[in-house]
């Protein structure tokens, strides 16, 4: 099945090129990192986390939300996501991918990263994490695989790959659930001792990963002959909208607690992130900005005739990802780590270097994701006749 | 435990090195350790401290930062962004937040409090680890294995106690200006970069029966500004303190069970 990525035209090799380049440039900062530590990033003793572990847990949103295809299709049997459920997998596969990158690259000794299955430690969230992140990958490259060369054969899959399938679907909750569970069990983060992150993080997921499913059905739709179809975008777009509602509703059930409550801790984060603590302001303007394009967001997906037409619902789309983005992939962890154990504010910014890095791991999943949906692409057009 | 094969190779060595017997190396290598304590210390199940605000200053403090730093050389890295600390002061609002009003005492409002890994009970850097790479002992003590730590960095994200130092660059290349004749200690290892580190209670002066170095930095000037024994002894010099005064411990509410006590 390979061979369909192999083949392509300008615009497709000129695509690869330029993602190339791109991981080409973030790996040669990473040797410099790898030779220098992480003192190239902006990371301190007190925000110890960064925009790193950031993407990451933004990154298993979107392989999670994958799963929005995969439970319709197979445990309703709605037909309209048929066709692309692969694109729902491929993506998950990628973004898995990118989440193992990121924690590589934040590593202070990436070379003994086998210490984690030398000396398994059930204890630690992080083990969990990585053995749910490895088996959700695995499921979705065999269920994927599978499905895609049985349809290429013109034969229906068969009856195991159909139970991994099956099995896929709670494992996408759980790669979430046990990414929530690294911050919500820590003493003395009180931005992230909260039941609820689980539950915020699912939902943020399954608005985000549907999103951006959506988004590149209709690129899917523009740059080759196959077309994902009216109903299945439809349908993305109100699974979209009704995640996104309870994302912000449990948004707000966090800002009740901390500010009906007055207890200090549960307010500082909350207070640095939108009015500033201490006189440190940075990321003020990023989450009013991320409140603001939620509410258009929300306007745009909940009224049916802007859901319904396709160039609002792509705005509505955009507002989710950059909005959850900020909210997950920037604000969450810096107001995890501030104010610190002594309620001290230390600043933190990635800088140049590690803004690259990211960017590098960054095109090696979009570099993935594009032959992985070349190929599923050109599969589908060849069983539809169309080629 | 005495000195065991390899710190007894290591002194062998440098003795032979300096053609001189090992007493004599002891004396060159680490002055007046060997006399410094009287009685040395046995083993215990818990092991534990007891800071009196009442016999320290900030000069002790100093001392006693610079007696354990220099011990495990550890190196002034010059940026607060990036400092590695074991022991260190702060005040009082940052050491107990939340413990703080507005009708503090003078002396409580201004004086620095001297801070350390807690050695908890129930520690939740132990409980993060997905290496066991950092490992609470028997008698206690929550150390690191420095060559397996993978520098995830996830401890530093759980300790409550901002307690763990991460070496964000290479320690041995930190500023000579800032740190002359570093390292100090020939017999104690410095440290890589990209590993997590903290303090130990001074493990491997335990096991060699003397008192932590910050201890006897403090007994030095002050008896019994730092009261260090088996808290789970009811005979022992810190449990004898421990009846006497009220004590508080950093943020007890959040269940670590932090075994470093402080007379206010």
């Amino acid at each position: 099945m390979f061979e369909k990525t192999i083949r392509g035209s300008q615009r497709y090799w000129g695509w690869l090129f330029f993602l190339l380049v791109l991981m080409g440039i973030g790996f040669g900062v990473y040797l410099y990192q790898f030779f220098e530590g992480l003192k190239i990033t902006g990371m301190s003793r007190d925000v110890s986390w960064g925009f790193y572990i950031a993407q990451l847990t933004y990154l298993v949103g979107v392989a999670a939300g994958g799963v929005m295809v995969v439970l319709p299709y197979y445990l309703h049997d709605y037909k309209a996501f048929g066709r692309i459920t692969i694109l729902g997998e491929f993506l998950a596969i990628a973004a898995v991918i990118m989440c193992m990158l990121f924690v590589f690259v934040d590593l202070g000794q990436p070379t003994r990263v086998m210490n984690v299955i030398i000396h398994p430690t059930p204890n630690s969230i992080l083990f969990w994490d990585m053995t749910v992140l490895s088996v959700y990958l695995l499921l979705n490259i065999v269920v994927g695989w599978n499905v895609l060369s049985a349809e290429r054969k013109g034969i229906p899959y068969q009856k195991w790959v159909k139970v991994l399938a099956y099995v896929s679907i709670p494992w996408a909750f759980s790669i979430h659930t046990v990414t929530a569970f690294l911050y919500a069990g820590l003493p003395g983060r009180h931005y992230w001792l909260t039941a609820i992150m689980a539950a915020r993080f699912l939902s943020s997921a399954f608005a985000a990963g549907p999103a951006l499913l959506l988004l590149l059905c209709l690129i899917v739709r523009k740059v080759s002959r196959f077309d994902p179809g009216r109903e299945a975008v439809r349908t993305l777009g109100g699974i979209v909208a009704y995640a996104f509602i309870i994302n912000v509703f449990f948004f707000l059930l966090e800002l009740f607690t901390a500010f009906y409550s007055q207890i200090p801790g549960h307010m500082h984060p909350i207070q640095f992130l939108f009015t500033g603590l201490e006189g440190h302001t940075y990321l003020v303007p990023w989450m009013w900005t991320a409140a603001a394009v939620a509410v258009v967001g929300l306007i745009l997906l909940i009224v049916p005739a802007t859901r319904r037409n396709e160039d609002t619902l792509v705005v509505g789309c955009v507002a989710v990802i950059v909005s959850t983005w900020i909210d997950k992939g920037l604000g969450l962890i810096i107001a995890g780590f501030t104010p610190n154990p002594f309620e001290g504010v230390t600043p933190y910014w990635p800088t140049l270097p590690e803004m690259l890095i990211s960017i590098g791991v960054f095109a090696t999943g979009f570099f993935i994701l594009t032959v992985l949906y070349k190929m599923a692409i050109g599969i589908k057009e060849e069983a539809a006749g169309v080629s | 435990m005495g000195v065991n094969r390899r710190e007894f190779l290591k002194i062998a060595g440098l003795s032979t090195l300096v053609g001189l017997g090992g007493k004599t190396a002891f004396e060159l290598l680490a002055p007046g350790e060997l006399e410094a304590r009287e009685a040395p210390l046995g083993e215990a199940q818990k092991w534990g401290m007891v800071v009196d605000m009442h016999k320290m200053d900030e000069p002790l403090m100093d001392k006693c930062i610079e007696a354990c730093h220099r011990f495990h050389n550890v190196p002034n890295i010059g940026t607060p962004k990036e400092e590695v600390k074991w022991l260190w002061k702060e005040t009082y609002h940052h050491s107990f937040p939340g413990r703080e009003n507005e009708y503090l005492t003078e002396e409580v409002e201004e004086m620095p409090f001297l801070l350390l890994c807690n050695h908890c009970t129930n520690p939740p850097c132990v409980r993060v680890c997905p290496t066991k790479a950092t490992f609470k002992r028997e008698d206690g003590i929550v150390i690191m294995d420095m060559h397996r730590c993978i520098g995830c960095r996830f401890c530093m994200a759980a300790c409550p106690y901002g307690s763990r130092s991460f070496n964000w660059g290479d320690p041995r290349k930190a500023p000579e200006a800032l740190n002359p004749g570093f390292p100090w200690n020939p017999d104690y290892p410095t440290r890589s970069m990209g590993v997590v580190e903290k303090c130990n209670f001074c493990a491997e002066r335990l096991a060699k029966g003397q008192y932590p170095a910050c201890v006897e930095a403090a007994a030095e000037e002050v008896e019994g500004a730092l009261v260090f024994g088996d808290l789970a002894d009811p005979e022992s010099e810190p449990r004898a303190v421990l009846r006497e005064h009220y004590t508080i411990r950093r943020k007890p509410e959040l269940g670590t069970g932090p075994n470093v006590f402080y007379v206010i």
